[in-house]
């Protein structure tokens, strides 16, 4: 995976989302997730195109349930979007690149 | 200048990447506009991304799983030269030959025009269009239960539907809820014999026979369902807190909409093989097939239309 990509767990979440400088976009994905594939490649592109605007973190739900539960998650793929380390945009399911990068930055 | 292709192949689940992988082993060099990511069935690799095990298309005796087997769709396509674009089709124009096509960007030019094309476009998803559904979309409510039934452990639950998605659909979801409850409008399914043992046979699954849902209810989560007996129209409310909408499908037929003749259903009609009545226009898969709408059917009549395209392109002397 991209080095510029964070994989979070239940036990890591916390500490990185409250440490994290820049906004971090996270991914609650599961391998059985088809539509999970097919943004999983724009959101590599993003990690390295939208670099200096904000950071892109992974959780897999499959083995993190409490932060999927906590975050109320009941459908994947959901994005969400931290800021000092509180959620400032939901979107849920899966988008064309340009279509996510609107919703996400016209958030920031 | 646009592009211009010999065949443009509009869409990518079975029909579409198999009229590609035919067409490009005929050396024709399609063009594949696969649509874009979307949770719904309109997207690249189509319904079956949406889907678990896929225990009846031949040659896979273990079953493989619907985006798996549209992986390898797509890499066939791939190996003998197709070109795949995950964008979509925002407009085709089939009044004049060749035909028009204009993808996402494009204002006033098409970027590409084609002698022939194949449309392979599918269907989707119907909604039940009932209160509270638009609202719940995501929050208990959905139309994809491979991808939110991990969510509903433990918890009571209906799927709305009585054909073969819907059986499958609450036999997955069994491995997840406590109870899964199957709404449907009839006193009988229309799934197969086989879909329909398995579900008469599993203890988790409930049937409420007769039944029509009026109101999803809930606030910013499924809270039950208001449903209706359709014989004694007696309301009552369901207490699940989780649905799956699985009711049927409609084409997608919104680019020919007005241009090609389409059956009664909504459905593009083809006459013989995938002719449509439009002179090099092909129709292939569900977006013509509201009969079998199987994965093999649906790759079998792309297959069909790649042959046809080709014979007509070779008439035409193109």
């Amino acid at each position: 995976m991209n080095a510029n990509i964070t994989t979070l767990t239940d036990s890591t979440f916390d500490e990185v989302i409250g440490s994290s400088e820049k906004p971090i976009l996270v991914d609650f994905w599961a391998e059985w997730c088809g539509p999970c594939k097919m943004i999983a490649p724009i959101l590599e592109e993003f990690a390295v195109e939208q670099s200096d605007k904000f950071t892109i973190g992974k959780l897999d739900v499959d083995v993190n349930v409490a932060t999927a539960t906590k975050f109320s998650v009941m459908s994947i793929p959901t994005l969400l979007l931290f800021k000092d380390g509180k959620v400032i945009a939901r979107l849920v399911g899966a988008k064309p690149k340009g279509a996510l990068l609107q919703e996400i930055t016209q958030n920031l | 200048m646009p592009h211009h292709t010999r065949v443009l192949i509009i869409g990518s689940g079975p029909a579409g990447l198999t009229a590609a992988i035919y067409a490009s082993r005929a050396q024709l060099s399609p063009l594949v506009i696969e649509g874009e990511p979307s949770s719904t069935s309109d997207q690249p690799g189509g319904q079956l991304m949406l889907t678990t095990d896929i225990e009846n298309f031949p040659g896979f005796p273990e079953a493989i799983s619907g985006p798996e087997l549209m992986a390898n769709m797509r890499a066939q396509a791939l190996r003998f030269g197709a070109e795949l674009r995950i964008d979509k089709v925002r407009r085709l124009d089939t009044t004049q030959r060749p035909f028009r096509a204009w993808l996402s960007g494009d204002e006033k030019e098409p970027s590409v025009t084609a002698d022939a094309v194949i449309l392979a476009t599918g269907a989707q998803s119907l909604m039940l269009n009932v209160p509270g559904e638009a609202r719940l979309l995501s929050h208990g409510l959905s139309t994809c239960a491979t991808c939110d039934g991990f969510f509903f452990r433990g918890h009571d639950i209906a799927v709305v539907g009585g054909g073969d998605s819907a059986l499958e659909e609450a036999i997955f979801l069994t491995r997840f809820a406590t109870s899964v409850t199957l709404i449907h409008r009839r006193d009988s399914l229309r799934a197969s014999k086989i879909m329909q043992e398995r579900a008469f046979a599993n203890e988790k699954i409930r049937f409420a026979w007769n039944t029509q849902v009026l109101e999803v209810l809930g606030e910013s989560k499924v809270e039950g369902l208001l449903v209706k007996d359709t014989l004694s129209a007696e309301e009552r409310v369901l207490p699940v807190t989780g649905v799956f909408v699985a009711i049927g499908h409609v084409p997608n037929t919104a680019l020919v909409t007005g241009q090609v003749d389409l059956a009664e259903n909504g459905y593009v009609r083809t006459g013989v093989g995938s002719f449509t009545n439009i002179e090099g226009l092909f129709a292939a898969g569900d977006v013509q097939d509201d009969v079998y709408r199987q994965a093999i059917t649906s790759a079998g009549s792309g297959c069909v239309a790649a042959i046809d395209a080709e014979r007509w392109l070779e008439a035409q002397g193109i």
